[in-house]
């Protein structure tokens, strides 16, 4: 019984820790390139998921096979998702880049301000309820009186988180947008002076960021079966913890600590208290930038004079 | 020349129209509604078209417009300037008014009870503002959780006053001390972090102490909220239209008629007396050596340590300040209200008033007045359109970022000047 619920937290846990870690890289890459927290990132993803929302519900109404349904959503998802991303950038964000340091974030919580209420009055306040896409899975363990079950759904957002990470890893570390990026963080005046368009690698990298976001507003959808347009809110703050944890700025980082993040809710939920699940996220939050600021794979910040 | 220029706009606005199409296109023109537990489409393409004509026009009038004249320097800032200067000239009598204007405002002929609402809800949030403006303005930390203080005033108000019978000025300054140590609480360990570092701790601080509220059933009675908070007594005298054999109110100790507007009358003195008071202290602090290091810690903090001022106890007292007055706000909401649940104290309320100091520019006290009353102003004309006015507000907060960074009145007179030595 207690290793069967054990597994069923840690199966759990891991697919919630998914969906976290793919938020999670948006956070960190652009605080990596442009050194502010992109506080409208949560929204950005609760965009994602009404998008795929939506997308489902006009599938729902043609017999496409399912497999082709999940990849247009995906892709549809993803593009529409980065919009927001790219239009967020050049509206809120690029003309604060030479403005005090707290300026962006302000900006941001304007935006996410904006974004949530649009979301509310185009789509109403209340809660959004999906039929499951995908059903049925794996049960094992029958025996000892606990089932643990592994749903094919679980499977499909582990699968294409790791698939995802993959091709990204690739982007950042193996080709010259990657370089682009990497360079534009260390020294932007510099990059710009060698040639390259920092304002487009900026750009990408919000649409980047936007388009994992949304990828993680469409499982979070499948997962949950309901949506509303608060959901950006708390996810966000978990996301952006799972970025601190792992070291803001790495994007293996970034996957790690949405993964621990994930572990930690669940298992908060189901051996301590459910009630106060949000807390633990918070908790870690603040003991981690306390004693920990660098975070796992994270470099320390030296202060310039 | 002019041809090309014409070309590379229609080019322009036809992107920005395709855009906007992407944006608007699946969130407003394709509403869900739930029909019998199933959602369904229903498309508005009508609005989609006029909002993406809106922006490809709008692009274009402004490509031709705007972005094509030589003057990049808009007239926003030179409003925002003559205020400023007008404000620096006048200041003292315009303050003077402003304070003599809300002393004699219950008075007035064309106040009536919504009127007064309105005013003490102001009131609130201005000193809320000022409050604030102790930990934003001054000291230069972005505290997203102000709302935490605000409710553990409130909280601790209600609890002593239902549980022990304690009157209002008794447990006024009770809940400032609670709101302080929380204060402290949080900011000890917290206050070395940079500043959007703080931003976040801080907002999730705010989130714990609401989810704290929510589930604490036993002490806070939960979502229920707590009702049945005691109302202020003018000096022991309460306001009672019957009262209770052998006790005294106000209007049968002063021999006048009972009128429920004598008590929110003296609510509005209540609150307008707290926040001059906030106000005052500000002022005053602001020319003392902590309120000096506060400025000077939030223009640069390695100077600062270098100079031998100890970051984090100067940082640890504007926290703990801000928080006191926040919780000073608190408790006068609790007993104006009788009523608090965690409903109260959202994430959204810490966003309108931070929205408040940074609009009216940081440090700026006058600021914050104007901030509020254009801000309650806008939310209260607008209060039919829940989201819409939403949508503005967190549309001005981005404007007033990228138009004017340092809020409308974005002067900063130095506190000390160094006097010109006649030698």
């Amino acid at each position: 019984m207690d290793t069967a619920y054990f597994l069923q937290q840690l199966i759990n846990g891991v697919t919630l820790g998914s969906v976290y870690g793919l938020i999670a890289i948006g956070y960190t890459m652009v605080y990596g390139i442009i050194g502010m927290i992109n506080f409208a990132h949560g929204d950005i993803f609760m965009v994602g998921a009404f998008i795929a929302l939506i997308s489902f519900i006009l599938f729902a109404l043609t017999s496409i096979a399912l497999p082709i349904v999940l990849l247009l959503t995906l892709l549809i998802a993803m593009v529409f998702t980065a919009c927001y991303g790219w239009t967020v950038e050049k509206l809120a964000y690029k003309p604060l880049r030479k403005s005090f340091r707290l300026a962006p974030l302000i900006s941001a919580l304007g935006m996410s301000i904006v974004l949530q209420n649009y979301v509310q009055a185009a789509q109403g306040a209340r809660i959004k309820t999906l039929q499951p896409v995908i059903q049925g899975g794996f049960t094992f363990m029958e025996d000892t009186g606990f089932t643990v079950s592994l749903s094919y759904l679980q499977i499909f957002i582990v699968l294409v988180t790791i698939i995802l990470m993959a091709i990204f890893t690739l982007l950042i570390t193996k080709t010259a947008l990657g370089r682009a990026q990497r360079a534009c963080e260390q020294d932007r005046t510099m990059t710009a002076l060698m040639g390259i368009n920092v304002d487009r690698t900026i750009s990408i990298t919000f649409i980047i960021g936007s388009s994992l976001a949304s990828v993680a507003g469409m499982m979070f959808v499948m997962y949950y079966g309901v949506i509303d347009f608060y959901i950006g809110f708390l996810a966000g703050i978990k996301a952006f913890t799972a970025a601190v944890l792992g070291g803001i700025g790495s994007v293996p980082g970034a996957m790690l600590g949405g993964l621990l993040i994930g572990l930690i809710e669940v298992f908060w939920s189901g051996y301590i208290s459910i009630e106060y699940k949000d807390i633990a996220a918070f908790t870690v939050l603040v003991v981690v930038l306390i004693f920990f600021p660098t975070g796992f794979l994270g470099k320390p910040d030296i202060e310039k004079v | 020349m002019e041809k090309k220029f014409l070309q590379t706009s229609i080019k322009d606005s036809l992107f920005t129209g395709l855009i906007a199409l992407a944006l608007f296109g699946p969130i407003v023109g394709l509403r869900t509604v739930a029909k019998n537990e199933v959602l369904e489409v229903h498309p508005k393409w009508f609005i989609v078209l006029i909002i993406v004509v809106v922006c490809a026009v709008g692009r274009f009038l402004t490509n031709l417009y705007v972005y094509n004249r030589d003057q990049k320097t808009g007239i926003q800032s030179s409003i925002g300037k003559s205020i400023s200067n007008f404000l620096d000239t006048k200041g003292y009598q315009i303050a003077l008014t402003a304070i003599i204007f809300s002393v004699i405002f219950p008075f007035l002929p064309f106040t009536d009870r919504y009127l007064m609402d309105i005013a003490i809800m102001m009131l609130t949030y201005i000193m809320l503002g000022w409050g604030l403006n102790i930990v934003i303005g001054l000291a230069g930390l972005l505290d997203l959780g102000y709302v935490a203080f605000y409710a553990v005033g409130a909280y601790s108000y209600a609890l002593f006053a239902i549980h022990f019978g304690w009157s209002f000025w008794i447990c006024l300054p009770i809940a400032g001390i609670f709101a302080a140590m929380f204060g402290v609480l949080l900011g000890f360990p917290v206050l070395r972090l940079r500043g959007d570092y703080l931003a976040i701790v801080t907002l999730a601080f705010g989130e714990m102490i609401r989810i704290l509220l929510l589930n604490w059933y036993q002490l806070t009675k939960g979502p229920d909220g707590l009702t049945g908070i005691p109302r202020p007594s003018f000096f022991g005298l309460p306001f009672k239209s019957f009262p209770d054999e052998g006790e005294q109110t106000f209007h049968t100790f002063f021999g006048i008629e009972y009128d429920p507007m004598q008590r929110i009358i003296f609510l509005y003195y209540l609150i307008l007396v707290l926040a001059l008071i906030t106000n005052l202290f500000t002022i005053k602090i602001r020319r003392l050596p902590i309120g000096r290091a506060w400025e000077a810690l939030r223009e640069d903090e390695i100077a600062c340590k270098s100079l031998g001022v100890n970051p984090r106890n100067t940082k640890l007292t504007a926290f703990a300040i801000g928080a006191m007055f926040g919780g000073f706000a608190g408790s006068f909401f609790a007993t104006r209200q009788a009523f608090i649940s965690p409903e109260s104290f959202t994430f959204i309320e810490s966003a309108i008033i931070v929205a408040i100091v940074v609009l009216g520019g940081m440090g700026s006290q006058t600021g914050v007045v104007l901030a509020t009353v254009f801000l309650i102003g806008l939310i209260e004309v607008f209060r039919d359109f829940e989201s819409y006015r939403m949508i503005a507000f967190g549309g001005a907060m981005v404007l007033i970022m990228i138009f004017r960074p340092r809020g409308i009145l974005a002067t900063r007179k130095p506190t000390i000047t160094l006097e010109k030595s006649s030698s």
